[in-house]
């Protein structure tokens, strides 16, 4: 209905056809050079490298155990990192390895911004790796654009044909790169090539290469401004003392062409608004309009914009890294402060502080950590049994770990517990002990039903099972748990 | 509701749509959210076709894959069972007293066992296996007929005083209250003894008499207990009924007889001997013995059919 407060703009609702969806803008990076890019280069390069090549490291741990350097072995429930081996009971330490991340990128959110989106995420490495195969085939901005509206014809289906085969070159090899992390690299390439890797293995590259494709080939900043919820999280943790991408609005308004500024002298700011900045940005974005989550803060538009200001004579910095503190600061006339300043404040240094707590805690755990290890169940259903010779039985479950890559002979023994003999069901009743020695494979869990009993009016007590090899190195672990008699009942 | 326009404030055209002051803005979803949707209708599609689906009067559509959650556990278990076809072959061939010799065998048996244990079994003797009063405790080493694999086994199939098995394991003690053989005193006095002979309290020398005279033909005469006839061992520390004086004087006054049913008409060969290798393994199990042949049984007060050939 029509409501007298508002204006109707005339002629503002165009007649046709509905539009049921809005069309992604392509994006067309233009090529740019500079110290940001180079960066960018690098990272890029540093990050593919440990991607691809980590799983071909090897590291020799002797005959029982895989000479992997980074595997994670889901069959047989390790996970083996250079010579750090964690057990599923461990896992606390991939756990706390998880927090350390999440909290390690916090830190660097409050430290420099969103520096992981800008450099080091998949999405963005991945992106840039596609959009250098783009140039790479079609050239750079103004001839993708032109391709990208010229007509079907063979030069371009030759193109579009060689780059998607390209894009699925680099997409199968990044799927199959996934799966070396999961079995020995150099067995599991013969075997995926021979047809006898696991259908798993099948399945994970293709739905690996599958989302690569369309992930980095054709979603791209899609994905960043639509999908992921990190840019969203991270506005909450952002602050005005985050270094961001920051255009100076101070320094650059009024815009203006060359011309125009050379014409009225002192009513035009630095910008030129030679959009170049907006040209090389990777997701189209016009930093021009302030923060956004569309700015992965990669920091192609300073290196773009530093070029432009070079060129016309003008300092460099109209758009830079910079707190927005800093740019009110600046803005009033105040000299900038140096780029440590920024980042090592307060909330930076807690992150900081409880990020390091963390990483020295594991560290400690791991250096103390035990490659003996017992648990014990105590059998609950009956939790005792009294014997024909009065004698009162309990039963327990015990599982020996020998947490070292060879077999190693293991001691159990009853600690406390007067008069109590134990036996196994392994073994002749008669050869029962205070004391069982078991050899237990190398990295493996050897299980042990123990059976414990103790004389004729035996009461209710706890006790210690103690676990010691009988090696050099003499580790032991000791567990406390109770012996259930009939006592009080009588 | 047509009159659409220019949004004032973010520049977008509205939808013409309005309700009390607020108007829907015009900001259409990305393309490729919008092809996402169709694909996700397409496959409800293809899905509805392809499985069970519609709900109808009675039933659901089939579905053209002919798909049935219970055809796919029909086929799991049958997968099941040719993965275990060889062992319980193994087991169905070989005489129970060979298992110890193939402890792989073994484990198989037990872990059977402990499964078929959990269907058949907890009833009576619990799930843990440690039974109750009248029932026996099947963790500990009292066995009143004998505690090896065979043994068992023969257990299992025939039961205990099971009615129209003929090969059913059998004794009964006579009521000595309830059919009048002994006075309430005498009862009291053989008590007395009873429980002396396994350290509880006083002996009473007519309960030692009246015990040679009216016990001892079952219960030994030091009152350990004949398997032959299932008669429980006094001497120990295990009351299937229980010790104390007033649960003795009850089983001598109406005597207890109880029953266990002959699974051996219920159950496969091979599940019984897994259900015996499980029960053996609990803990108290006996070893094979040159097993003795039967003393020349004795004029018992209970009809008696033992076992085996």
């Amino acid at each position: 209905m029509n409501n007298p407060d508002r204006i109707t703009v005339p002629g503002s609702h165009v007649p046709g056809p509905e539009k049921l969806y809005e069309k992604r803008k392509a994006v067309y990076p233009q090529k740019i050079d500079g110290p940001f890019r180079r960066f960018k280069w690098f990272v890029m390069f540093v990050t593919l490298t440990i991607y691809y090549g980590t799983p071909w490291l090897r590291w020799d741990r002797g005959p029982y155990a895989p000479d992997q350097a980074v595997l994670v072995d889901l069959a047989h429930r390790r996970f083996y990192m250079f010579g750090i081996e964690i057990w599923p009971h461990e896992f606390y330490f991939v756990a706390g390895l998880l927090i350390m991340a999440g909290i390690g990128l916090f830190l660097v959110t409050s430290a420099v911004g969103r520096a992981w989106c800008g450099y080091s995420c998949p999405q963005t490495v991945w992106t840039d790796v596609f959009q250098h195969v783009d140039r790479f085939i079609d050239g750079d901005r103004n001839a993708q654009a032109r391709l990208a509206k010229a007509p079907w014809g063979p030069a371009k289906i030759f193109k579009r044909t060689l780059k998607y085969s390209i894009y699925l070159a680099i997409s199968f090899w990044t799927g199959g790169a996934w799966i070396m992390y999961f079995a020995d690299a150099p067995t599991l390439t013969h075997d995926f090539w021979t047809g006898q890797a696991a259908p798993i293995a099948y399945a994970t590259v293709a739905v690996l290469t599958a989302t690569t494709f369309l992930l980095g080939g054709f979603a791209r900043e899609q994905v960043c401004i639509y999908m992921c919820p990190w840019p969203r999280i991270q506005t909450a943790m952002l602050d005005e003392k985050s270094l961001i991408v920051t255009y100076k609005d101070w320094r650059g308004e009024k815009r203006g062409s060359l011309k125009k500024a050379e014409k009225n002298p002192g009513e035009f700011g630095d910008c030129i608004d030679c959009n170049q900045c907006v040209a090389v940005c990777p997701t189209g974005y016009d930093i021009r309009n302030g923060p956004d989550i569309a700015c992965i803060t990669c920091g192609l538009c300073i290196d773009a914009c530093d070029r432009v200001m070079r060129e016309v004579g003008r300092p460099r910095g109209l758009i830079d890294y910079a707190t927005l503190e800093d740019n009110t600061r600046e803005a009033a006339g105040e000299t900038p402060r140096p780029v440590w300043k920024t980042i090592l404040h307060l909330r930076t240094l807690i992150y900081l502080g409880v990020w390091g707590m963390l990483g020295l805690g594991l560290l400690f755990a791991l250096g103390t950590r035990n490659h003996t290890d017992i648990t014990i169940a105590q059998d609950r259903n009956p939790p005792f049994m009294l014997m024909s010779d009065g004698s009162v039985r309990n039963a327990y479950t015990l599982k020996l770990r020998n947490m070292e890559s060879r077999p190693r002979k293991m001691e159990v023994a009853i600690e406390g517990l007067p008069g109590a003999v134990m036996w196994s069901e392994d073994m002749p009743r008669e050869a029962a002990a205070r004391k069982i020695v078991r050899e237990v494979p190398a990295d493996e869990i050897d299980t042990m039903r123990a059976y414990v009993v103790m004389p004729d009016g035996a009461r209710s007590q706890k006790f210690t099972f103690t676990l010691r090899s009988l090696d050099e190195a003499g580790e032991s672990d000791s567990g406390v748990t109770n012996f259930e008699a009939p006592g009080a009942e009588e | 509701m047509t009159d659409k326009r220019i949004d004032e404030a973010t520049g977008v055209e509205t939808v013409g749509h309005e309700w009390d002051g607020i108007e829907e803005l015009n900001n259409p979803l990305p393309r490729w959210w919008v092809l996402t949707f169709y694909v996700c209708i397409f496959w409800a599609l293809v899905y509805s076709v392809a499985y069970p689906a519609w709900p109808m009067i009675s039933s659901a559509t089939q579905g053209m894959l002919g798909w049935t959650s219970r055809g796919q556990l029909a086929a799991e278990m049958e997968a099941q069972e040719k993965e275990r076809a060889a062992s319980v072959a193994a087991l169905a061939n070989m005489p129970i007293e060979q298992l110890p010799g193939n402890p792989e065998l073994m484990r198989a048996a037990v872990a059977g066992g402990r499964a078929a244990f959990k269907v058949n079994c907890v009833q009576c003797h619990g799930s843990g296996a440690a039974g109750g009063k009248g029932y026996p405790n099947l963790n500990d080493d009292d066995w009143l007929w004998g505690g090896d694999l065979k043994a068992i086994e023969t257990t299992l199939i025939h039961g205990i005083r099971q009615p129209g098995d003929d090969q059913t394991r059998f004794s009964q003690m006579p009521s000595f209250g309830r059919d009048g053989i002994l006075t309430g005193g005498q009862i009291s006095a053989v008590a007395s003894h009873v429980l002396a002979l396994s350290g509880k309290g006083k002996d009473s020398a007519a309960g030692a008499q009246l015990f040679q005279e009216n016990c001892a033909v079952c219960h030994g005469p030091d009152g350990k207990g004949m398997r032959e006839f299932g008669a429980p061992n006094l001497t120990d520390a295990i009351w299937l009924y229980g010790g104390a004086r007033k649960d003795v004087i009850a089983s001598v006054t109406n005597a207890h007889a109880g029953v266990m049913p002959a699974w051996g008409t219920r159950l496969d060969p091979v599940t019984i001997k897994m259900l015996a290798a499980y029960v053996h393994s609990l803990g108290g199990g006996e070893d094979f013995t040159e097993q003795a042949a039967a003393p020349a049984a004795p004029a018992t007060p209970a009809e008696q059919t033992n076992e085996q050939p």
